[in-house]
């Protein structure tokens, strides 16, 4: 399938963060046919194995986290409209005049209001209006919401990718989707050139409820090297030159204290041999990534993070290019294939 | 079930000192048990053995509390707190050491604004009249708890430290009912969980269980102009869905509801937008554990005077004790 | 005690300068989070012919050991080799640097210093508008992280890239200076400190099995400290850091956290850990025995490698000794000559007595159970 295909698939599949249970089939039917195997653990990520061809090959581990952010019920007024709360960040300004998923007994279709312009006062519309303060309107009454519905049900966004110019594509999930589908073409990558170690390709859960996933692949895994595949800021106009980076200009590779020295520096000088265009994430602290769990898991796990710049992340415009993605998904499937040549090049930790 | 939460409530244990805790709860049960153990960070383990699944129930036993860091030249303490405690609502508190020392936390009267009533604008006076004679009672890096007689009232119970006491209470009783099952039970009274889920993490560590279940308090909604919670007092134990520490796995939390049901007991769903439990850092522990929770409605948290209803925690007994039968 | 010379009370006036050396020498080696070799080989240097073995882990963390002579107890010393520094992340047209913090830097300590950047060691500066400049409003305001740079003298973006790359790590560009009445200044006590003591420690031998963790990125959240623990699985563990100390004219007493010259400090509880309290206890008593003055820190504050290590596999009992220094991560740290001394003395009587505490805690169980 193509990426641009998969990426609309894999962006209309819901899987609130905690929730990745309803899910996590659906990916394992993407991974499967070009894995050797594929598990789903008792935590519903999806790990798939592509053995390697070597004699005696290490474990290679790289992730994507396929949860996404979301709503959940708390409540169900006399009036049937439904109160909610978080799963994951969400920014209550992205809200207002939404329409949503409520997946209760059956998926509803809902929508998130706002007071018409009409009834706003001046002092109101310059306030910013709370998350408790709104509410999903399912267009039933009581009695048959609380049919329907119950606290603790979820709720996503409801947003399909749409494809703009320059190879772009808007929607929810793109974080992280755009990275499991750069999964996918890594595997695909690796069907083509002849790698020596085991590839573990997981796509893993809750990382937006606390990289939940992530300690569980690392655990159970124990790779040599961790590669976390997640997106980065894209280019908007008010965001920090230092932490944005433009569509279009290639993978972001992250340097900083909790990556590996030795391995990004080796992956910059392949974005370099191979012309993979590649820009750099300077990240002083431990990226908010799984790559964090990774670095400092069991006796520390060399790690390497690779991002896809996403615009408007955490809303239901989140924008990527199709470019990036693949450049990443090159880097990463040839990194694992050629490293030890560029790390026998480059000077030692 | 009162007289088990008064024992416990009476215990001294901040966080970091729970051994009077432990205590009294190795007497309550040590002779329903197949074993019973303290570790390193002063978890109590308590074992049902059996061949089946291994499952562990914990509950903290340590309260929040305020930690004496500096006695100044007249006798009067300075402090920090031990957990989550309001520097608002501790003030005008009686407190009390573990050697039964009293102490009323006041602040700097000159403060301008009440809301920068912080704690290095507070303090403790234990009456003493120098920084000898208060040497004499307490000493820096001593702990104080709230003061308080719990009290049963209209089958509900005011008390401080019912968090999480009545958790080690539910716990304590269904040790003391020997529940028959094949699985095996570990009864664990977790450590530090108010400093930041810290026992609990190292107790899952040691056990390794194939699942587990925090049993601890969650905030109600039902008292006037508070914030929105769908948790209300006396409608029975309450299901997890998440708090801020963790999503609960939606197979255990499926099984909590399936038990209630078939057993006709009462129960709700909850989810607490800010407030942690020893779930958390239980779920993440090695490979990941499958953790659910069972909470027991509570207003005041956090307060002297908290109050939860004794319906909730026998029902919370009746629905874990079903829990742990099943598989 | 030492190998080198007689101990001589420090209170008298008389040091063992080699101490003194050997923390000038290794504070002057620059290891930012993440950056942390240079330290790292000196101090492999130093210890290799003091220990059994050791290796260095995945993420730099270095571990050595020294079997122990008869106890069957693993004792774990921590400190860290990370020091505060920034983390170059951008690069302007104009040849100047953007910056961010790698752990936590006040931003009024980073104005008008200077700074070193990458293995060759590129030097810097970090300006900030003239007040001539600035108008009524700019200079009633705090100076903005986010609009400071690091200026190398480069004319424009090519010419800086030529010395320096996103992702160079800087470290401040301090030499340390002796001064004042047994005062000592540099950049980087936090912890090379810690780091010194511990090289001194392996000098000898004790009943139990030693492991010497010096660890990686524990300013930017006690990462290494996490592996480091995993790994040993010890019993017991000892931090030995360098702690806040506020105690300026006007503070008030209970806020100081520490004060210069009071000795060590020993940390109950931080916003980290609580300390193991039978282990908090023994060195107390210990410092009292052997009439070394000691401190408790006065302030609810901060967190250090004992936290993570505390909570590691089934549990570790963790106490920390901290050498006082004002002026925490600035380039222009300073500690009290004789609290440094006076930490050693404790840490080195509290290691002698420690195999009985240990006989005592553990008389029960092997393996970390005790019915505490």
């Amino acid at each position: 399938m193509e990426c641009r295909e998969l990426l609309k698939k894999l962006c209309s599949i819901n899987a609130v963060t905690g929730r990745e249970d309803v899910a996590a089939q659906a990916i394992s039917d993407i991974l499967s046919p070009y894995c050797d195997e594929v598990k789903i653990d008792a935590f519903f990520n999806v790990i798939g194995l592509k053995k390697g061809q070597g004699e005696n090959p290490r474990n290679v581990l790289v992730t994507a986290h396929y949860d996404q952010i979301g709503l959940v019920v708390t409540g169900i007024d006399e009036n049937g409209f439904l109160r909610f709360s978080a799963m994951g960040g969400v920014d209550p300004k992205i809200l207002g005049a939404q329409e949503v998923t409520v997946h209760g007994r059956r998926d509803l279709h809902g929508v998130i209001g706002t007071k018409p312009p009409h009834l706003i006062s001046p002092e109101d519309a310059d306030k910013p209006v709370k998350l408790e303060d709104m509410r999903i309107d399912i267009g039933y009454g009581a009695e048959q919401a609380r049919e329907l519905v119950s606290v603790g049900d979820v709720v996503t966004f409801k947003f399909p990718a749409i494809e703009l110019k320059n190879n772009r594509m808007a929607g929810r999930s793109m974080d992280n989707r755009s990275s499991v589908a750069a999964l996918v073409e890594i595997l695909k990558e690796l069907k083509r050139i002849r790698h020596d170690d085991n590839v573990y390709v997981a796509a893993t859960v809750q990382e937006e409820s606390g990289l939940v996933g992530a300690f569980m692949a690392s655990w159970h895994i124990r790779p040599d090297l961790a590669i976390a595949i997640d997106v980065c800021h894209g280019d908007m106009p008010d965001a920090p030159s230092d932490e944005s980076f433009p569509l279009g200009k290639g993978v972001a590779i992250a340097v900083g204290p909790i990556l590996s020295r030795e391995h990004t520096r080796a992956c910059i000088g392949l974005a370099k041999r191979e012309r993979i265009p590649y820009q750099i994430d300077a990240e002083e602290k431990d990226t908010g990534t799984e790559a964090a769990v990774y670095s400092s898991a069991l006796e520390g796990i060399p790690t390497l993070l690779l991002s896809i710049p996403a615009k408007y992340m955490h809303t239901t415009v989140e924008m990527v290019s199709l470019d990036d993605i693949g450049a990443t998904a090159r880097l990463a499937a040839r990194y694992i294939a050629f490293r030890d040549e560029l790390l026998q090049e480059g000077d030692s930790q | 079930m009162f007289d088990t939460i008064k024992k416990l409530v009476n215990a001294f244990g901040p966080s970091g000192c729970e051994k009077q805790v432990a205590e009294v709860i190795t007497q309550m049960i040590k002779d329903k048990v197949d074993e019973i153990y303290t570790d390193a960070m002063g978890n109590l383990i308590a074992v049902k053995k059996g061949s089946g699944k291994k499952i562990m129930l914990a509950a903290h036993m340590d309260e929040i509390g305020l930690i004496v860091s500096y006695i100044d030249e007249k006798g009067f303490l300075r402090f920090g707190t031990v957990g989550g405690v309001s520097p608002l609502i501790a003030l005008g508190q009686r407190v009390v050491f573990e050697n039964g020392t009293t102490g009323v936390v006041w602040y700097e009267e000159n403060l301008e604004n009440m809301k920068d009533a912080k704690p290095d604008k507070m303090y403790i006076d234990i009456a003493a009249k120098s920084r000898d004679e208060a040497m004499k009672m307490v000493n820096v890096g001593d702990m104080a708890v709230f003061a308080g007689e719990p009290v049963e009232q209209n089958g509900r119970v005011i008390s401080k430290a019912l968090d999480d006491r009545v958790g080690c209470a539910i716990l304590a009783e269904l040790a003391m009912k020997r529940p028959e099952t094949d699985n095996e039970i570990y009864y664990v009274f977790t450590t530090q969980e108010e400093v930041g889920l810290r026992g609990a993490r190292t107790a899952a560590f040691g056990i390794m269980p194939d699942l587990a279940l925090a049993i601890d308090v969650t905030r109600t909604g039902d008292t006037p102009s508070c914030t929105h919670r769908p948790v209300v007092l006396g409608e029975g134990p309450a299901v997890k869905v998440k708090d801020s520490s963790v999503i609960a796995h939606p197979r255990i939390r499926d099984r909590l509801v399936d038990c209630a049901k078939e057993n006709g007991i009462p129960y709700q769903l909850e989810v607490l937008e800010r407030g942690g439990t020893d779930a958390g850092s239980i779920h993440i522990t090695a490979g990941g554990i499958p953790t659910g929770a069972v909470s027991i409605p509570s207003r005041f948290i956090h307060c002297p005077a908290e109050m939860i209803d004794l319906n909730d925690a026998e029902n919370t007994v009746r629905l874990l004790e079903a829990f742990v039968k099943a598989r | 005690m030492t190998e080198q010379g007689v101990y001589k009370d420090p209170t008298s006036g008389e040091y063992p300068e080699y101490l003194i050396d050997m923390l000038k020498e290794l504070t002057m080696a620059d290891g930012v989070s993440g950056d942390e070799k240079p330290v790292r080989d000196f101090i492999i240097d130093q210890i290799r012919d003091r220990v059994d073995s050791w290796h260095v882990d995945n993420m730099g963390n270095l571990i050595a050991f020294k079997k122990g002579t008869g106890l069957n107890r693993k004792v774990m010393l921590a400190a860290h080799m990370d020091e505060v520094g920034l983390l170059i992340t951008g690069i302007n047209e104009n040849g100047l640097l953007k910056f961010k913090a790698v752990g936590g830097i006040e931003t009024r300590a980073l104005v008008g210093k200077r700074v070193r950047i990458g293995k060759e060691r590129v030097p810097g500066v970090i300006g900030c508008k003239p007040i001539h400049l600035q108008d009524a409003a700019e200079r009633k305001s705090p100076v903005k992280k986010s609009g400071l740079t690091i200026d190398i003298g480069a004319k424009d973006r090519e010419q800086a890239e030529q010395s320096v790359a996103v992702g160079d790590t800087a470290a401040f560009a301090y030499d340390p200076v002796e001064f004042g009445e047994h005062k000592f200044m540099a950049k980087a006590l936090d912890d090379r400190v810690g780091c010194v003591l511990l090289m001194e420690l392996f000098k000898n031998r004790y009943p139990f099995d030693l492991y010497g963790c010096f660890t990686v990125q524990e300013e930017i959240g006690l990462k290494g400290a996490k592996a480091a623990s995993f790994a040993v699985s010890p019993d017991t563990a000892i931090v030995l850091e360098g702690t806040t100390c506020y105690d300026l004219t006007g503070t008030s007493e209970h806020m100081m956290s520490t004060r210069l010259g009071d000795g060590p400090a020993l940390t109950v509880m931080d916003r980290s850990v609580i300390s193991d309290r039978g282990l908090y206890k023994f060195i107390t008593q210990t410092a009292e025995e052997q009439g070394i003055p000691w401190q408790v820190k006065r302030t609810i504050s901060g967190g250090t490698d004992a936290g993570r290590i505390q909570v590691s596999g089934t549990g570790v009992r963790v106490c920390t000794i901290a050498v006082p220094c004002r002026y925490i991560h600035t380039p222009v740290s300073v500690m009290d000559k004789r609290d440094f001394f006076h930490a050693l003395k404790l840490a080195e009587a509290t290691l002698a007595g420690l195999n009985n505490w240990l006989r005592e805690t553990y008389q029960n169980q092997s393996g970390g159970e005790s019915n505490v």
